[in-house]
């Protein structure tokens, strides 16, 4: 037995390849920890190793809005949060000490300054963080409201405006001039291929989905299929709504989009997106905020189904809250939504805010617009309410406590 | 001259109210802050030198309509916050 493992090991390279694996297996049994953006701070909820019980600390910057809290899985301690108020600017925080001290940006992502007379674009809030390769251990991305991209390569203390995509000069047509999203328009879900790390996607709300193979220099729009019943034309090339877009780690050639019209999935090489959504029960609708994958099996993935009906009042359909799985790439969904509110109960899960821990079985976890926090521990079968009474929820991610 | 810091500021200066900085202009004495306080400048003024939706500048008792408003040596600059919602 012995003998075979480290024959392989010699294979796939030697150290290197083992001690990935060996994070991966640490990550399968480690405690959890839910990193918790809300509309008047952050919090951070540490659980035990049977995910039963709960802490909070917290809350963090309190009063701030902290649209994006996340941990870097490159060196699993730190910490980088987008955080704004209601009277100050955008902002950038960095912890090194998972969040036992902080330091602000030195340079925050803002628009380049233009001439006296004409009129720049400005920061309104940071709305997206991503870490960056993990051949790149000091590279972020960061995006932004109105729609930009910004790159730091010193582990977030300062970042610069991605000119490929900021000063692309079809940007102002992509992102139209509708005003976006009601609270500002958003670049969100940019995403990293983990076998190139030239090779990046992103979303816009509005504006669509769009692709890089050349580190950010050039984009091209990745729309193909998806709905856009709101623009006159059909067909567009871009100006599509994706709410949120998801790689798989296992397989990156697999990307699941939950958009304003439909939940979708692309298989790359492929550049048309299919609908998934349509074998979701014609009364739940295919209309949401968030999609997670499982972090193993490309084919599972949830969503959480809001009411896209008439006005659009965003909330759970029919005031049942629930879970969509499916583990067939979509073809079949079924319904999890054992131990959540049976009735009268009108929450909305915004884009950032479910999320899976690495765990087997994988360990689910939402937060609502009314400040509760809903898990799983075994995949969406069952579900516990486990902080109830925070703020307005934003963003919740899950990492692997060290 | 004396500048006044309000509460959400306070993380900048280390929970002071009112510290020095100097300068002609709001500008100026903004860029002489943020070389004491590194930082405070971008949350008050965006970077295309507006002043924020929520923040208001007072440079003797008079509102500041821009960075160019001029400060004489005996006027405080007091930074305000306007009122942001709930």
């Amino acid at each position: 037995m012995a003998k075979k493992a480290s024959a392989k090991q010699a294979k796939s390279g030697g150290g290197k390849g083992s001690q990935a694996k060996k994070q991966a297996r640490a990550r399968r049994r480690a405690r959890v920890v839910l990193l918790v953006g809300t509309r008047k701070g952050a919090f951070l909820l540490k659980s035990d190793v049977a995910r039963r019980s709960w802490s909070i600390d917290g809350p963090h910057f309190l009063g701030s809005m902290v649209h994006h809290l996340v941990l870097d899985p490159r060196d699993g301690t730190t910490l980088l949060m987008a955080a704004r108020t209601g009277h100050l600017g955008p902002t950038v925080f960095r912890s090194t000490d998972r969040g036992k001290t902080w330091k602000e940006a030195a340079v925050p992502p803002a628009f380049p300054k233009v001439a006296e007379g004409e009129k720049g674009r400005v920061v309104d809030h940071v709305f997206w963080l991503t870490p960056g390769h993990a051949s790149e251990p000091e590279v972020w991305y960061a995006g932004t409201s109105p729609q930009a991209l910004f790159r730091s390569a010193d582990g977030g203390a300062s970042w610069q405006g991605v000119a490929g995509f900021n000063e692309h000069p079809m940007l102002p047509r992509w992102i139209g001039d509708t005003g976006g999203t009601p609270d500002g328009p958003k670049l969100h879900s940019i995403l990293v291929d983990p076998r190139d790390r030239a090779h990046l996607y992103l979303g816009m709300s509005g504006g669509g989905i769009f692709e890089s193979r050349d580190a950010g220099a050039s984009w091209a729009p990745l729309n193909k299929g998806v709905a856009a019943d709101f623009i006159p034309t059909p067909d567009p090339e871009y100006g599509h709504d994706p709410h949120c877009v998801v790689l798989h780690p296992a397989n990156p050639d697999r990307l699941y989009h939950q958009n304003h019209c439909g939940i979708y999935r692309l298989d790359r090489p492929g550049d048309t997106w299919v609908r998934i959504g349509k074998n979701m029960p014609k009364k739940i609708g295919d209309i949401g905020f968030p999609i997670v994958v499982h972090p193993r099996d490309p084919d599972t993935a949830w969503v959480f189904p809001m009411d896209g009906t008439d006005v659009w009042p965003r909330t759970s359909p029919e005031g049942r809250p629930a879970v969509y799985r499916t583990r067939d790439a979509g073809t079949s969904w079924k319904r999890q939504d054992q131990g959540l509110p049976g009735r009268q109960a009108w929450f909305t899960v915004k884009r950032q805010a479910f999320t899976a821990d690495e765990r087997d079985p994988v360990g689910l976890y939402f937060g609502t617009t009314s400040g509760e926090i809903w898990a799983s521990t075994n995949e969406g079968r069952r579900w516990r309410m486990i902080a109830a009474h925070l703020p307005h929820i934003f963003s919740v991610v899950a990492a692997a406590v060290r | 001259m004396q500048v006044l810091i309000p509460t959400p500021l306070h993380s900048y200066t280390g929970g002071r109210s009112a510290v020095e900085a100097a300068g002609g202009t709001l500008g100026e004495v903004l860029a002489d802050l943020d070389a004491r306080f590194p930082g405070i400048r971008f949350r008050v003024v965006d970077e295309q030198d507006g002043i924020r939706p929520h923040i208001r500048f007072f440079v003797g008792g008079e509102m500041a309509s821009g960075l160019a408003t001029p400060v004489g040596p005996a006027a405080d600059v007091q930074i305000i916050c306007a009122l942001s919602g709930g």
